[in-house]
């Protein structure tokens, strides 16, 4: 962080061995402490890779032991794996879409309009997010049981809508805490986003509807996108809300969860490792795709390029 | 229908807001209001419930908290442990990646966020391999480089569970940080320079030092080193930990700190260092996996209290007091970030 600084003041003085030394450690110390941090976020995920081809002795893959593709040859031999995955599957298909269409709608409403609840309104989105996940399970929880047996929720709810839990409970809590991040991601795209462009449409005769569609929704749909991918891979991953509020449904952790008490087989890095694939292959393409309409600097292009040697 | 729309403009945003509002209201306001009522309610899921409006049991509370302190000890200390480090990790990460990240910074962003696409659980699983006694991390410090006893363990021990929140939450600091170290305007740190703001030597490296040596001793203390040994904390074990962590603080700050990086990068980004914070240490009190598979019942937090109450006693009463303390805590952190940061930051950096 003193790199120009001291840069600086070594050039003054002349090249000594010391100061030499000085600002090659100011010029690396960053970087290799970035590069050290990465690689501890990484290692994690490399174990699990790893000893998704490991054939443990016993019960629980804890060990390595001999490179196997056994696991990764029949994924879902254990019993109630498919139907768990099946489950969270079908949750974070289900959660995305509602939560992407809820949260969205917020967020347009909070960066076009000005309206007097507006900043209420933004500090209200926050608190779900910041709220420990075990109390947004917990206290989902007590609402599901309180709708069999307290009043006044016994009276006003429906018996059999919200208990015995299940897969509605779940896809229940999984819209709940997905719309605030759909809100604050669709928010972070359409703040830089140019007015002028409908206001240049409705100047040309297009009714606010039709604005909308050919003009707002097409520069929005990447930051939706954004949101959609989070909003499904927080919903496929997340555990603790999940055990409140499942009963005795699985979803692909909360079989981990169970299982992992009597043993813990290498299927489960197997599908961790399928699911971490998929993720990082989408948000590759999402990438890519958003950079296609992206304007490219002239001299990037092989064409230019040609054009310029020849 | 046209004309009823133009006459009530101002309904518009509170249209596109109701039905996620709505949704939001009915399952998260409405069970934390339910789950006040049974914090100060009686009884169990079998036996049936009296609370409110009948008969309130406010003493649940002060009963909780006594019956429960040391849970909660242990959920500050290592919830606070960890988000120091993720601080100290985090930081310096998020600098290079802003300042120095060149073509480097979308990649660098998206190892920061790949985390997020394993299962929580499996990378704590992963942990367990890795800390474990037959793993890496022993099979180095113990039998390469003999630092530690040969019947020393990490799994079970405060050490495990710190090292696990800390490894979980990093990217919940890095991300804020790493938005508002973006916002700082470069010709403002230029200017700074330019003004003779040069590196802060003698200064960095005494905080630094002094800083370091204190993270050392807490660290030894508040992961109760002696738990581990069977022993209590020597005076040397601390006076060692003291020195190693103001030698280590002590170069650091020779290097990185600089006046301008104090003078004016360090303050334009509190609001990313508080919202790094909040966002670390929050879930990470509340977090009950990490000491299940990598602690003991020793090292047990609130949240494992608050998921065995629930989820295998149905001691709804003590489970919902110690979920609304929780609650009740957060929303007091919340209410003093939004007075001193104001709030439309909040989510901008949460994304």
């Amino acid at each position: 962080m003193s790199s120009r600084a001291s840069a600086s003041v070594a050039a003054g003085l002349g090249p000594t061995g010391i100061q030499r030394l000085t600002s090659t450690i100011d010029r690396w110390l960053l970087p290799v402490y970035a590069g050290l941090a990465v690689t501890y976020l990484m290692v994690p995920i490399a174990i699990m890779i790893l000893f998704s081809f490991n054939d443990p002795i016993g019960k629980f893959n804890y060990r390595w032991n001999v490179f196997s593709l056994d696991a990764w040859a029949d994924p879902l031999a254990r019993p109630g794996l498919a139907e768990a995955l099946g489950n969270s599957l079908l949750v974070a298909f289900i959660a995305t879409t509602v939560a992407t269409t809820l949260g969205t709608l917020i967020a347009l409403a909070l960066t076009r309009y000005r309206f007097r609840a507006r900043s209420a309104t933004n500090l209200f989105i926050f608190i779900p997010m910041a709220t420990p996940e075990i109390v947004l399970g917990a206290s989902l929880l007590t609402l599901f049981v309180a709708s069999a047996s307290q009043e006044p929720f016994k009276s006003i709810i429906p018996q059999g809508l919200f208990y015995p839990l299940g897969l509605n409970t779940i896809l229940i809590a999984h819209i709940m805490f997905n719309i605030s991040y759909v809100v604050v991601t669709v928010q972070a795209r359409i703040r830089g986003f140019d007015r002028h462009l409908e206001e240049a449409a409705m100047d040309l005769g297009a009714t606010e509807w039709v604005t909308f569609w050919r003009v707002t929704f097409p520069l929005i749909f990447p930051g939706i996108l954004a949101a959609a991918l989070l909003a499904f891979s927080l919903s496929i991953d997340d555990f603790i809300i999940t055990n409140f509020a499942s009963g005795t449904t699985n979803t692909f952790p909360v079989w981990i969860w169970g299982t992992i008490r009597n043993n813990l087989p290498p299927q489960v890095n197997v599908i961790g490792t399928i699911i971490f694939g998929t993720a990082v292959g989408l948000v590759v393409l999402a990438t890519l795709w958003s950079r296609r309409d992206a304007p490219r600097p002239v001299a990037a292009t092989p064409a230019a390029r040609a054009e310029r040697t020849s | 229908m046209a004309g009823f729309v133009h006459r009530h403009r101002w309904l518009i945003p509170y249209a596109l807001m109701a039905p996620g509002l709505l949704w939001l209201i009915v399952f998260f306001v409405v069970p934390n209001v339910q789950m006040f009522i049974f914090s100060v309610s009686e009884g169990t899921l079998q036996t049936g419930f009296t609370g409110p409006p009948e008969a309130w049991y406010p003493q649940n509370y002060p009963n909780a908290v006594a019956k429960f302190e040391e849970n909660f000890v242990n959920s500050l200390v290592y919830g606070g442990l960890a988000t120091t480090l993720c601080f100290l990790i985090g930081y310096p990460l998020a600098y290079t990646i802003a300042f120095r990240g060149g073509r480097y910074r979308n990649l660098l962003l998206f190892l920061v966020i790949a985390p997020f696409f394993t299962s929580f659980l499996i990378r704590t699983i992963s942990w367990k391999i890795i800390l474990g006694n037959d793993g890496p991390f022993l099979s180095v410090v113990r039998d390469v480089l003999g630092v530690v006893p040969a019947n020393f363990t990490v799994i079970g021990t405060p050490l495990a569970v710190v090292a696990g929140l800390t490894y979980e939450f990093l990217p919940f600091m890095v991300l804020p940080l790493y938005v508002s170290l973006e916002k700082v305007d470069r010709q403002l740190v230029e200017a700074a320079q330019d003004l003779y703001a040069g590196p802060w030597r003698p200064g960095g490296t005494i905080a630094g030092a002094i800083c370091g040596g204190a993270l050392g001793v807490a660290l030894v203390v508040g992961l109760g080193y002696s738990g581990l040994v069977g022993s209590g904390v020597a005076i040397s074990t601390l006076a060692a930990a003291g020195m190693v962590g103001a030698g280590m603080g002590g170069a650091v700050g020779t290097w990185l700190i600089s006046q301008s990086f104090l003078r004016v990068t360090l303050p334009l980004t509190i609001p990313g260092v508080f919202a790094g914070s909040l966002l670390t240490f929050i879930p990470a009190i509340g977090d009950y996996v990490n000491v299940a598979l990598l602690g003991s019942p020793k090292t047990q937090m609130i949240g494992n209290v608050i998921q065995g109450r629930f989820l295998n006693q149905n001691d709804y009463p003590t489970a919902s007091t110690l979920s609304f303390i929780l609650m009740a805590a957060i929303l007091v952190a919340i209410a003093a970030y939004a007075r001193v940061l104001g709030t439309e930051d909040l989510g901008a950096s949460a994304a």
